[in-house]
């Protein structure tokens, strides 16, 4: 069951790799209300989030699709993409 | 305007008789096809294997498309996206546009192409005699779509 507070990760490419795993279920804290946030919290767990996820590392946030930026708000059942910078043509 | 992702091959005669097919306006059609190169940076690439975001990436597409329809004078448009793995010489992409006279359509085209590799999330992993790497982002890629606007986030 969705908790009242949760929202899916989706990890692609490269990343999905350095991180283990294509997405999960998050538990939003009382503290995360943008994708800053949540890439703050996401950072904290050290290893390759912490590496992937660090200041002047290229990569890109997608809020249920759209391209976000730091100060995007994120929401209770929001999809929420995290991706390297886009190689295809 | 059409927008497809698929696995299979994709014949480019029939796709370009079929976005023509019944309007006798358009009096010019421009193709660009992208295709597999067998080396990469200095490196062979013996498989090159390509991944989208499901959702997104359809959405990213269209709103190129909807984007170069906006600027241009052009009657339709098609962009054809393979993922899976391919091989070198296979094709890759193809966006076709069709307009009453050329210019459009070899603007709209080139458009639509340089705001696809900067925008429409795709990523692509070249298997080598050395092992697999992730292909990086090129600032050529950011300068050509950068040509076309100075606005807009990429991707």
């Amino acid at each position: 069951m969705q908790g009242p507070r949760t929202v899916q990760l989706v990890y692609l490419a490269r990343l999905r790799e350095s991180f283990g795993t294509s997405g999960e279920r998050y538990e939003l804290g009382g503290q995360i209300h943008t994708v800053a946030d949540l890439l703050h919290a996401l950072a904290g767990r050290g290893g390759a989030w912490s590496i992937e996820l660090a200041p002047g590392r290229a990569f890109r946030v997608a809020v249920n699709h759209e391209v976000a930026s730091p100060d995007t708000r994120v929401a209770p059942g929001d999809e929420i993409a995290v991706f390297p910078p886009v190689t295809g043509g | 305007m059409t927008v497809r992702i698929q696995h299979e091959d994709f014949d480019i005669a029939r796709e370009t008789a079929a976005l023509r097919a019944g309007d006798p306006r358009v009096g010019a059609v421009a193709l660009f096809v992208g295709t597999v190169r067998d080396v990469n940076d200095a490196r062979a690439v013996t498989t090159l294997s390509l991944e989208h975001y499901p959702g997104m990436t359809e959405k990213a597409l269209a709103a190129i498309v909807d984007e170069a329809k906006s600027r241009w004078d052009i009657y339709d448009a098609l962009v054809i996206h393979r993922v899976g793995d391919l091989a070198p010489m296979d094709q890759i992409v193809l966006v076709a546009v069709t307009s009453a006279h050329r210019g459009e359509a070899f603007a709209a085209c080139e458009f639509i192409m340089d705001y696809l590799k900067t925008r429409a999330p795709f990523w692509k992993k070249e298997q080598t005699p050395e092992g697999p790497r992730w292909v990086d982002a090129r600032s050529t890629d950011d300068d050509a779509a950068q040509r076309w606007s100075t606005t807009g986030a990429k991707v």
